[in-house]
């Protein structure tokens, strides 16, 4: 078995209640290529998880009156993949290559984003890996209405995979992948009853390419009544640090409401594109990709999905922070 | 440290991030870091002049936040800049903010 790799991706498992997240898990983790992985888990469920490195994990969130997003420290969390590093550096446990952390139905998966981004010691031995959301077929969409965390699941997961779809109608199936697209309109959408690349799921965090589209949310498409929406803008090359501020400062007064922020920009006087990704108020660091496509497109392309916040107002405050040209941009949201 | 909350190490903050493969950051060595603070406090003085708080370089290693009164702060990076700002006028400042965008937009 080959080295552990310097930082240890955590590959996050969400997705509602009764969702398919501990079956998905199962079956992913028979296949033999994934036997070096970890798993953290909070609850164990009556679907018996068979593997050799399993440990649970108590709920304990820590929100300071501040409500400062570094201190919604998952401490439990936390302490869990500590003691699985310790243990694989002092070799009491198989030398794993991933952490795979199942998430708890209910539970807003920011904080665990945030405490593998963010934890000062975490930070130098770890980074986030894939967010995998599971989306029930039948239920799926009744959920994205009356549960605000099923949304936020589905928002920030970089692949989706779709469950229960043998029973579902064509119909119900339909309905819930046009509510998903209008969510997350680009992810990877999977559905648990085809054949799964367990290692492509279970692996590393999916880099935007050069190839990213804004993929217009379907016409239509408002499970969730008019709470949450999508914006899609593509646009010449932005000035780096007015961005870096514009965007720090939407996130610090808006970040509750913007469920996902994912783009492939054009920098000045940078060559190839940068990929960024945004969670709530967490962004990732920023990823220098190498090159733009041959031929291909090589404009800004920016998604924000929001909940209860206009997306318009996203794009005329861009405009006024002279990210956007006066005269609208490409904007393919609604 | 976090003055918010106590922790030590504070986050990086994503504009800063520090130089190490695949990482898109102008924080890549002592001339280009300096360039990228000294642009980062003209283009902030734009936004901030609308609320009548200007920021400075504070010795490379921390700005300094102030109102016209001469009320200051010292803030470390973006992450705290917004929130420092709100304190000092006591009030919220939002990028949405229509009345803010249109003085932005006002020809200097």
């Amino acid at each position: 078995m080959s080295a552990a790799p310097a930082l240890t991706p955590v590959v996050l498992l969400t997705g509602f209640l009764g969702s398919g997240k501990t079956t998905l898990l199962a079956r992913l983790l028979r296949d033999p290529a994934l036997s070096d992985t970890a798993v953290l888990v909070n609850e164990l469920g009556e679907i018996g998880l068979d593997h050799h490195l399993l440990e649970r994990v108590d709920d304990e969130v820590v929100l300071l009156a501040s409500g400062c997003l570094c201190c919604t420290i998952r401490g439990e969390l936390a302490e869990a993949v500590r003691r699985l590093l310790s243990r694989r550096s002092r070799g009491e446990v198989a030398p794993f290559r991933r952490i795979v952390v199942e998430s708890t139905g209910l539970a807003d998966p920011l904080p665990v984003i945030a405490t593998i981004a963010a934890d000062p010691v975490l930070k130098h031995h770890v980074r986030m890996g894939a967010v995998i959301a599971t989306v029930d077929a039948v239920n799926g969409r009744d959920q994205f209405a009356r549960h605000p965390e099923s949304v936020a699941q589905a928002a920030v997961a970089d692949h989706l995979v779709l469950t229960k779809t043998d029973l579902a109608s064509a119909r119900e199936t339909a309905a819930a992948i046009a509510a998903l697209r209008a969510l997350n309109p680009d992810a990877p959408l999977h559905r648990a009853t085809d054949a799964l690349d367990a290692p492509s799921l279970l692996g590393e965090r999916t880099l935007l390419t050069g190839g990213f589209r804004c993929v217009p949310a379907p016409v239509g498409a408002r499970p969730h009544g008019d709470a949450v929406a999508s914006l899609s803008l593509v646009f010449d090359a932005v000035d780096w640090t007015v961005f870096g501020l514009w965007l720090s400062m939407l996130l610090h007064r808006h970040g509750g409401t913007i469920l996902r922020v994912k783009g492939l920009l054009a920098v000045a006087g940078t060559d190839g594109p940068v990929a960024i990704h945004g969670v709530q108020h967490l962004v990732h660091v920023p990823q220098h990709l190498p090159a733009w496509p041959e031929g291909g497109d090589r404009r800004s392309r920016l998604v924000v999905i929001t909940r209860g916040l206009a997306p318009h107002a996203i794009e005329r405050s861009m405009t006024a922070f002279g990210l956007l040209p006066t005269a609208p941009a490409i904007a393919q949201g609604r | 440290m976090c003055a918010l909350c106590g922790v030590l190490g504070g986050a990086e903050h994503w504009a800063d991030a520090h130089a190490r493969p695949g990482a898109f950051t102008r924080n890549t060595g002592p001339a280009e870091r300096r360039r990228e603070r000294a642009r980062r406090v003209a283009e902030a003085n734009r936004i901030l002049a609308h609320v009548g708080l200007v920021l400075s370089d504070w010795r490379g290693t921390t700005f300094r936040l102030s109102t016209r009164t001469g009320k200051t702060e010292l803030v470390g990076s973006l992450a705290h800049l917004w929130a420092a700002a709100e304190r000092l006028t006591g009030r919220p400042l939002d990028p949405l903010d229509p009345v803010l965008l249109e003085r932005m937009e006002r020809p200097a």
